[in-house]
């Protein structure tokens, strides 16, 4: 879709909803250097959230929305859970259909859209709780790993079923108690990084969602690599502050706390040959733009 | 986007001619054919256009789905992959229809048990997908025969089932099938049922439409609900997902869209008529004795009927094409007459005698029977003898047939 598809008529303008007169006026698709900061400048492609004061699950939906490198022509699909309470809110198409069908969905509409346009790119990224991707959903996240499908699987690891108050799911920390695990989690937290890896993913990485630059290139390289190469996963900790028993303000915090070096979100990232290719070749392009805005920004000055 | 219409002339990639639906089914020339009902489910496809299947093996409907695997490599279908589980597949199948593909698939028996979550969604989503069920047992001890006990969970579901008798329904109907789900008030999916083995697995004579013809191309923007391809302005679809409500919006909300899907499958009547000549078919229907059946079962009873007609007993017969939308009004209609309502049928519960009794003002002439399950023949001397014995005639006994 181009920008021009969502303009409106003229004399219809004032009628619209003001968000969507916002959407045309001040959004940001068609923008290659969108990012996320943009937020607070540009309209942002989510508006309000539906989820409990300071989730950081709404902070990292902010930094994604601000970061998918070709919003006009991407569509999301989600699962139940704390997450589909956000979707609708978003301006970019999305899908929601079953609880933990997400990969599958995703399948067999990457392919859909690669038949119907195929010379134009259109980027689908999955985005789903926790207990969707490695409890119910486990065999269609693999099985599209397998198959090689090209489409970037995002995973909020909140650690425990949140939407249905708690319980506990495979990415759970072994000993933790929870509704379900009432003497503690007696496994291991399931390593599905590790497990993308040897799935054929070809970028996979685990990390939090405290920063956002660091969530713009992740998100930036996944889906870039998806699209040209085959299937790429994230792995975002997105602490359920409610039932970790935390404050609103303390997620952030929380997730400091977890990304230090010995702790389970150190930053983690693997990336397979080609899609090294790949990324060095953006960087280098990326490099040229840069260099290149900075020779016209001073050329424009020596003329004033 | 282009609309189907001005598709209509040109040609595909494959050099078939993009053909006005009605012209291809009712005026251009047939070519008489000798094929297995897995063939004519594999010619069926070559002519209708698919954007995409998803296939998993399971018996009866395995050959089929590999044969439309052949015509993906001929360059006949977009895509085609086998999906990991029926559950996956009908997911794939529902994001590909989301994607604005024509989608098909096929399943049998445990497959459609397997897959049961998606089919509710599929009808609330208005995805016009077409799934043929090849019917077979699903229960413990593990059984591969006919059995179309899994039909009644289908039609509870909101798409539209329909219930072929023979291979020529089951041409027909595939490219039919796309162009009455497809209507904007309809959009729903549609679950084209036979009886596993008895359809799929014998050969019939099937004429065919001519090979260099097939349907014009799904246009989905002709959907009541929005196609997720980002080709038109994401809305904001609502403030708060009514899912989060517990209050009376939220369930009017709900409430309204399972009632508009129902609705759908209601407003399917007059474009099934008009494609399929009426939901029910009849055959003397002011005798005495009715059979009412669907499937096979009609077959059978077509067998059952002539042996009655020797010995001078006229029985009529309704066919049942289409079970959603339920012919009720035809039903009651073509039965008004009957003193006894024979309903046989190829599983234990007897959900079309159920239908019927539910559906006719005294309901006390319906019988169930015979029944059939778990892969058994129907051989039609039981339907004559169960007639019989209605109107208090003497018969052999089946274990006085044995002795
Ligand atoms: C088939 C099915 N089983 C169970 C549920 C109930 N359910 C809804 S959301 C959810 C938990 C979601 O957990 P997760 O994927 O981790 O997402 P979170 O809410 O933690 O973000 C469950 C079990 C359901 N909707 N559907
Ligand atoms: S329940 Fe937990 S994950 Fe869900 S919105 Fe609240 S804090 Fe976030
Ligand atoms: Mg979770």
């Amino acid at each position: 879709m181009s920008k021009e598809r969502i303009k409106i008529a003229e004399e219809l303008f004032d009628i619209m909803p003001v968000e969507y007169q916002d959407l045309v006026k001040r959004a940001t698709y068609g923008n290659e250097t969108r990012g996320w900061k943009d937020i607070g400048n540009a309209k942002e492609l989510i508006e309000e959230h539906s989820l409990c004061a300071g989730c950081p699950e709404s902070m990292a939906f902010r930094y994604i929305l601000a970061s998918l490198p070709n919003p006009e022509d991407t569509v999301m699909v989600g699962s139940t859970g704390c997450t589909s309470l956000v979707f609708p809110h978003v301006a970019v198409h999305n899908i929601h259909s079953l609880f933990g069908n997400q990969n599958a969905i995703a399948s067999g509409l990457k392919r859909a859209l690669s038949v119907r346009f195929p010379d134009r790119t259109k980027d689908v990224v999955v985005l789903a709780g926790d207990g969707a991707t490695v409890d119910i959903g486990l065999d269609m996240t693999l099985q599209a790993w397998f198959r090689q499908e090209k489409f970037t699987t995002i995973c909020f690891d909140n650690e425990l079923y949140a939407n249905t108050g708690g319980q506990e799911s495979g990415l759970m920390q072994k000993g933790f108690v929870a509704k379900m695990a009432p003497v503690g989690k007696s496994f291991e937290k399931v390593r599905l990084p590790e497990i993308a890896r040897e799935s054929g993913c070809h970028y996979v990485v685990n990390c939090t969602v405290s920063k956002p630059n660091l969530v713009e290139k992740v998100i930036k390289n996944a889906i870039h690599v998806a699209r040209e190469i085959g299937p790429t996963y994230l792995q975002l900790y997105t602490p359920c502050i409610l039932e970790i028993g935390k404050n609103s303000m303390e997620g952030l915090q929380e997730m400091r706390d977890s990304e230090k070096p010995s702790e389970r979100f150190a930053y983690k990232e693997f990336v397979s040959e080609p899609a090294k290719e790949l990324l060095t070749e953006m960087a280098a392009k990326e490099k040229e733009r840069k260099a290149e805005a900075k020779r016209q920004l001073a050329a424009k000055t020596v003329s004033v | 986007m282009a609309t189907q219409a001005s598709f209509i002339g040109q040609k595909n990639k494959k050099d078939q001619v993009y053909t006005d639906p009605w012209n291809m089914m009712y005026e251009a020339e047939r070519t008489p054919s000798f094929f297995t009902g897995s063939e004519v489910i594999k010619e069926a496809v070559r002519r209708a256009s698919c954007d995409m299947m998803v296939a998993y093996p399971i018996t009866p409907q395995s050959e089929a789905a590999a044969l439309c695997g052949e015509l993906f490599a001929e360059g006949y279908i977009g895509d085609y992959f086998r999906g990991e589980s029926e559950f996956a597949v009908m997911s794939q199948c529902a994001g590909a229809a989301f994607g604005g593909a024509r989608v098909f698939t096929t399943t049998a028996g445990p497959g459609t048990m397997r897959a049961m979550e998606n089919f509710p969604m599929w009808a609330g989503a208005r995805l016009p997908i077409q799934m043929i069920v090849t019917c077979r047992g699903i229960n413990s001890p593990l059984s591969i025969q006919p059995d179309t006990l899994e039909i009644s969970y289908l039609m509870q579901t909101g798409m539209l089932v329909w219930h072929a008798e023979t291979a020529q329904d089951f041409y027909d109907w595939i490219l039919m099938g796309y162009m009455v789900s497809e209507e904007p008030d309809v959009h729903l999916p549609l679950a084209l049922c036979c009886d596993g083995f008895f359809v799929t697995h014998t050969k019939d004579m099937v004429d065919l439409t001519p090979v260099d013809m097939c349907l014009p191309p799904y246009d989905p923007y002709r959907s009541p609900v929005p196609c997720m391809d980002m080709e038109c302005p994401p809305v904001r679809m609502m403030r708060d997902p009514f899912v989060m409500k517990s209050n009376y919006i939220s369930y009017a909300t709900h409430a309204s869209w399972q009632q508009e899907v129902w609705a759908a499958v209601e407003r399917s009547r007059k474009h099934t008529i008009r494609w399929m000549n009426g939901l029910i078919d009849t055959e003397n229907a002011d005798a005495d004795v009715l059979v009412v059946a669907s499937g096979t079962a009609v077959s059978q009873s077509r067998e059952a009927i002539a042996i009655l007609e020797d010995e001078g007993i006229t029985v009529g017969l309704v066919k049942v094409k289409t079970l959603r939308p339920w012919p009720g009004e035809e039903i009651k209609e073509a039965t008004k007459h009957a003193k006894h309502i024979i309903v046989p049928e190829f599983n234990v519960t007897g959900w079309l005698a159920r239908e019927v009794r539910s559906t006719i003002p005294n309901n006390e002439r319906v019988h169930a029977g015979p029944h059939v399950c778990g892969g058994m023949t129907m051989p039609p001397e039981i339907i004559a003898s169960e007639i019989k014995t209605l109107m208090g005639m003497k018969t052999e006994t089946l274990s006085a047939r044995g002795s």
